[in-house]
């Protein structure tokens, strides 16, 4: 393959939007529906797992010569672990109070498919350089996503963005978005809203194309 | 060139056709419930009529909305919207702000049935899909009751009613206890005769059993519904709740106020019996309506809620494919064990 700009430009950008873990391949479903109830836990666990995601994919891609293909799932889900647990520690000594409201869903990035997703398809297969341009874009979607996701819940669940309320006192709470169904409700929603922008799309591509047909 | 009428038409079965259409079915519906909504303005006032037109113009603008242009006139007059909003708007509280209202309409249409693909298609009541999102959404106000409209005040609004849209509600200060909420937390029963004549408080039309009978029997008559399905509901919940009664019966509500109180009538003969939802052979409407008495009664009487027939109507409906799929009747001359 070759190492021009745009390819590395492609490899980023595919990530934020036409191959989204969250909204287009739907992975990673777990953080996703369970920490998003407000906008601050959204991006505590988005950045986490960017660091993860970039770490992982850095070391997967330098090490792929040498991690024997028999037990490479193993070696991978190591690697994880080690930069789960690094973060794991920075966030309980750096910010207590969000590392307790993330609670268990911190030791389960390890667990989060579209991690392993990526090692799997991407990093073991390509140089360092595009690994990680590669996980930088995925982790940017996955943050996009979680942040999308966390913000209309809690605009919605509580009336405020980061904790600042928006509509004054006398907002009307919409308590189920703040509860399990909520998140369910507004990824299903926010689902159905991408696959209709991306028929848009291509009913406007093949129109485009009927168009030029026709002219010639 | 122009066909001459044959002399001997042959055609393929059905040969019978009826004139049952869905908006035909819908309309029925409607009639029927007439009456329990002519009593729901009786008992609550101007109110209840602002609450019933919020959620019907939510249901049907939703469906307006969401309908591509080619089926939109075809979708809006069969009525179905109206129907789906005028049987959640019976479920609503009458101090319900009427942005609520409309946005439970809206919820109804869009989440419990256009989502899955229009009429027909749907898994869950939409009526109900849209009630259980409102009382997850705002406990409060789906729980907050008006007492009764008193002779002379038919045109007082209440406050609540007005809230702006996404804003807060300020009640007017009195409320009062459903038949219901006063057996779960006072242990305090109705008489029967004011559940059935409907002098009670509750949502706008869930108080008159009689009413509510009396449409009932009029879809019955009308072959529009299953008479397995109400009568298994009513005579489960009579049975389980009439064993609970004596074994004990200072703590339990007699049969009779099982029946009558709360929305189980409007449930079981307008909720329950939508042919979309619910199992089409004999044996699986006895099943679905067994399964909903129960969940009924074990709800009410172990539950948080003093009210249970929503959420046992929506989890039969989640079992409804499973039920028709293993009371299929035996296809005529197969399956027979050979001797």
């Amino acid at each position: 393959m070759p190492r021009t700009k745009e390819n590395a430009y492609e490899e980023f950008v595919k990530g934020l939007w036409r191959d989204n873990p969250v909204f287009v391949q739907v992975l990673g479903m777990c953080p996703m529906l369970a920490v998003t109830n407000s906008a601050i836990n959204a991006i505590a666990m988005g950045l986490a797992t960017f660091f993860v995601l970039v770490g992982s994919s850095l070391l997967v891609s330098s090490l792929r010569r040498w991690i024997p293909k028999q037990i490479r799932i193993s070696c991978y889900i190591i690697i994880i672990a080690t930069f789960v647990t690094v973060t794991d520690f920075t966030l309980q000594a750096l910010v207590p109070k969000v590392h307790k409201e993330l609670g268990a869903f911190i030791p389960l990035i390890v667990a989060n498919c579209m991690i392993l997703g990526r090692q799997e398809a991407f990093a073991a297969k390509h140089s360092v350089r595009l690994a990680v341009i590669d996980a930088l874009g995925m982790a940017s979607g996955f943050m996009f996503a979680l942040f999308t996701l966390g913000a209309v819940r809690e605009i919605l669940g509580e009336g405020a963005l980061f904790g600042v309320s928006l509509f004054g006192a006398d907002f009307e709470p919409w308590i189920i978005m703040i509860l399990p169904p909520g998140g369910f409700l507004t990824l299903g929603l926010l689902l159905l809203f991408f696959s209709w922008v991306k028929e848009r799309k291509q009913q406007m591509i093949a129109r485009l194309a009927e168009a030029e047909g026709e002219a010639q | 060139m122009k066909q001459k009428d044959p002399r001997l038409l042959v055609q393929p079965a059905p040969l019978l056709k009826q004139r049952m259409t869905a908006a035909q079915a819908m309309r029925d519906a409607s009639y029927a419930l007439l009456p329990v909504t002519l009593a729901g303005f009786w008992f609550f006032g101007l109110s209840a009529l602002l609450v019933l037109s919020a959620s019907i113009v939510g249901a049907v603008l939703t469906e307006w909305f969401f309908s591509p242009a080619d089926v939109r006139r075809e979708r809006l007059w069969d009525g179905s919207g109206i129907l789906t909003g005028l049987l959640l708007g019976l479920t609503l509280p009458t101090t319900i702000p009427l942005w609520m209202a409309f946005l439970g309409g809206a919820v109804s249409i869009g989440l419990g049935k256009l989502i899955w693909g229009g009429l027909g298609k749907n898994l869950f009541n939409p009526a109900l899909v849209g009630r259980a999102f409102l009382s997850a959404t705002f406990p409060n106000a789906m729980t907050t009751w008006a007492p009764l409209s008193q002779p002379g005040d038919f045109f007082h609004v209440h406050a609540s009613n007005l809230a702006l849209p996404f804003m807060h509600v300020e009640y007017d200060g009195i409320s009062a206890a459903t038949p219901l909420g006063l057996m779960k937390f006072d242990n305090e029963s109705t008489p029967w005769t004011d559940l059935i004549m409907g002098n009670i408080s509750g949502c706008i039309g869930e108080t008159s059993g009689l009413l509510l009978v009396l449409g009932g029997v009029y879809l019955l008559l009308r072959r529009d519904i299953d008479w397995r399905i109400p009568v298994s509901i009513l005579l489960s919940v009579a049975v389980f709740s009439g064993v609970l009664y004596a074994t004990a019966p200072g703590n339990y509500p007699d049969p009779l106020f099982s029946v009558f109180a709360g929305g189980l009538l409007i449930g079981a003969l307008y909720m329950a019996t939508d042919p979309v939802t619910s199992p089409l052979t004999p044996r699986g409407a006895w099943i679905f309506g067994i399964g909903i008495g129960l969940l009924v009664v074990l709800i009410r009487v172990y539950g948080g809620f003093p009210e249970g027939v929503m959420y046992a109507i929506l989890l039969m409906n989640a079992a409804t494919p499973l039920i028709d799929r293993y009371t299929q009747p035996r296809v005529f001359g197969r399956g027979v064990k050979s001797r």
